[in-house]
């Protein structure tokens, strides 16, 4: 609750002129913004340059925000709506959930280096490395749900879907996650549920 | 969707808080009197946390706001849309053509013959009623528009239908 105030107090100061307290709006989403980018596209030029202009877009059309969402997520539907534009105007395949032949040559590819970096790494990497591994879709899911503390409403709003098909996207986000983990990281994934 | 999954499924559910009453009293039960659910829970559960405390989203380079706010120097907030959008406008555009379509349907049928003459030959001379040219092209450009919107609107149904299969 404290964060919502904080930004929308921070969106009437950038409204009146102050145009530097965008900065604090930048940097503290920038990270989860860029995330989702990154899961579209794959690729952190792309996703760098995305961010960049789903920034530069909220900033123009902030007056439009009319506050009865949380900033977040009205930022996060421009975010994944921005990515998915690019992804088309680049003609580069837009991935649902189903692409699961795509993902498998990617999990071939990934996993062994993945596994390299566990070895060295903690329960973070560990998590984040599986997350690699899933599809754009089911990696956004986990990532605005876990991360960017969106509720299913909230998440259904981001992606246009009905608050029960985010449920089920959702329930097998975590399905599959749970299955590359098991599949790459068994005996790390052992060693921290027991 | 067989019983196995139903219940996975309700287990994230109950995770989640957002089961309701009736399923949250019999996932207890089924996990308090049975250690196969409870081993599954807790499985399920650890996940959950492992998640909630170890997603750490991925970080643009280090020049990535001085970028953003050197790009912003040089834009403008636009006005809101509401202010220059008049809503008076739309909904009298929407009125004038609602009019124009209801116009020409009810001089259409003003104009049909109802009398049921008793004949079997019940073709209807369409042309008898709409032999104005420039009618043709309107009504032609209405069915042309409604098909359209129907194409939009099953695509859209379609994509739900994908996504909710997804």
């Amino acid at each position: 609750m404290y964060i919502v105030q904080d930004d929308n107090e921070i969106i009437r100061r950038v409204l009146l002129g102050d145009r530097q307290a965008y900065a604090q709006l930048v940097k503290q989403y920038q990270n989860l913004v860029f995330s989702i980018a990154l899961r579209y596209t794959q690729n952190r030029e792309d996703a760098e340059e995305i961010a960049q202009d789903i920034f530069i877009k909220v900033y123009r059309s902030l007056a439009d925000f009319r506050a009865n969402s949380k900033f977040s997520t009205w930022l996060y539907t421009i975010a994944a709506n921005t990515s998915i534009t690019f992804l088309r105007k680049k003609k580069l395949p837009v991935h649902s959930l189903d692409n699961e032949k795509i993902f498998h040559l990617a999990d071939t590819r990934n996993a062994a280096t993945a596994v390299a970096d566990i070895e060295r790494g903690s329960h973070v990497t560990l998590v984040n490395k599986a997350i690699q591994l899933l599809s754009p879709d089911d990696a956004t899911v986990i990532t605005l749900f876990y991360k960017a503390e969106q509720s299913i409403e909230e998440i259904g709003k981001i992606t246009g879907l009905t608050p029960n098909a985010v449920k089920v996207k959702l329930h097998r986000a975590r399905k599959r996650l749970k299955e590359k983990m098991e599949m790459h990281f068994k005996s790390e994934l052992k060693e921290i549920i027991n | 969707m067989n019983a196995q999954q139903l219940t996975e499924e309700q287990l994230w559910n109950y995770i989640d808080g957002s089961c309701n009453a009736a399923e949250k009293a019999m996932i207890e039960e089924l996990c308090n009197n049975n250690p196969q659910w409870q081993k599954r829970y807790n499985e399920l559960l650890e996940l959950h946390q492992l998640m909630h405390e170890n997603i750490e989203p991925d970080q643009p380079s280090m020049r990535f706001t001085k970028n953003v706010m050197d790009e912003i120097a040089k834009s403008r907030i636009a006005p809101a849309a509401r202010t220059y959008i008049n809503k008076k406008i739309i909904y009298g555009i929407a009125a004038f053509f609602i009019l124009i379509i209801s116009g020409f349907l009810i001089y259409g049928f003003t104009q049909v013959e109802w009398k049921f003459s008793g004949s079997s030959d019940y073709t209807i001379n369409i042309s008898r009623y709409f032999n104005n040219t420039l009618l043709n092209i309107f009504m032609l450009l209405n069915i042309l528009l409604a098909l359209v919107l129907f194409d939009r609107y099953i695509r859209r149904k379609k994509n739900e239908s994908a996504h909710k299969e997804g």
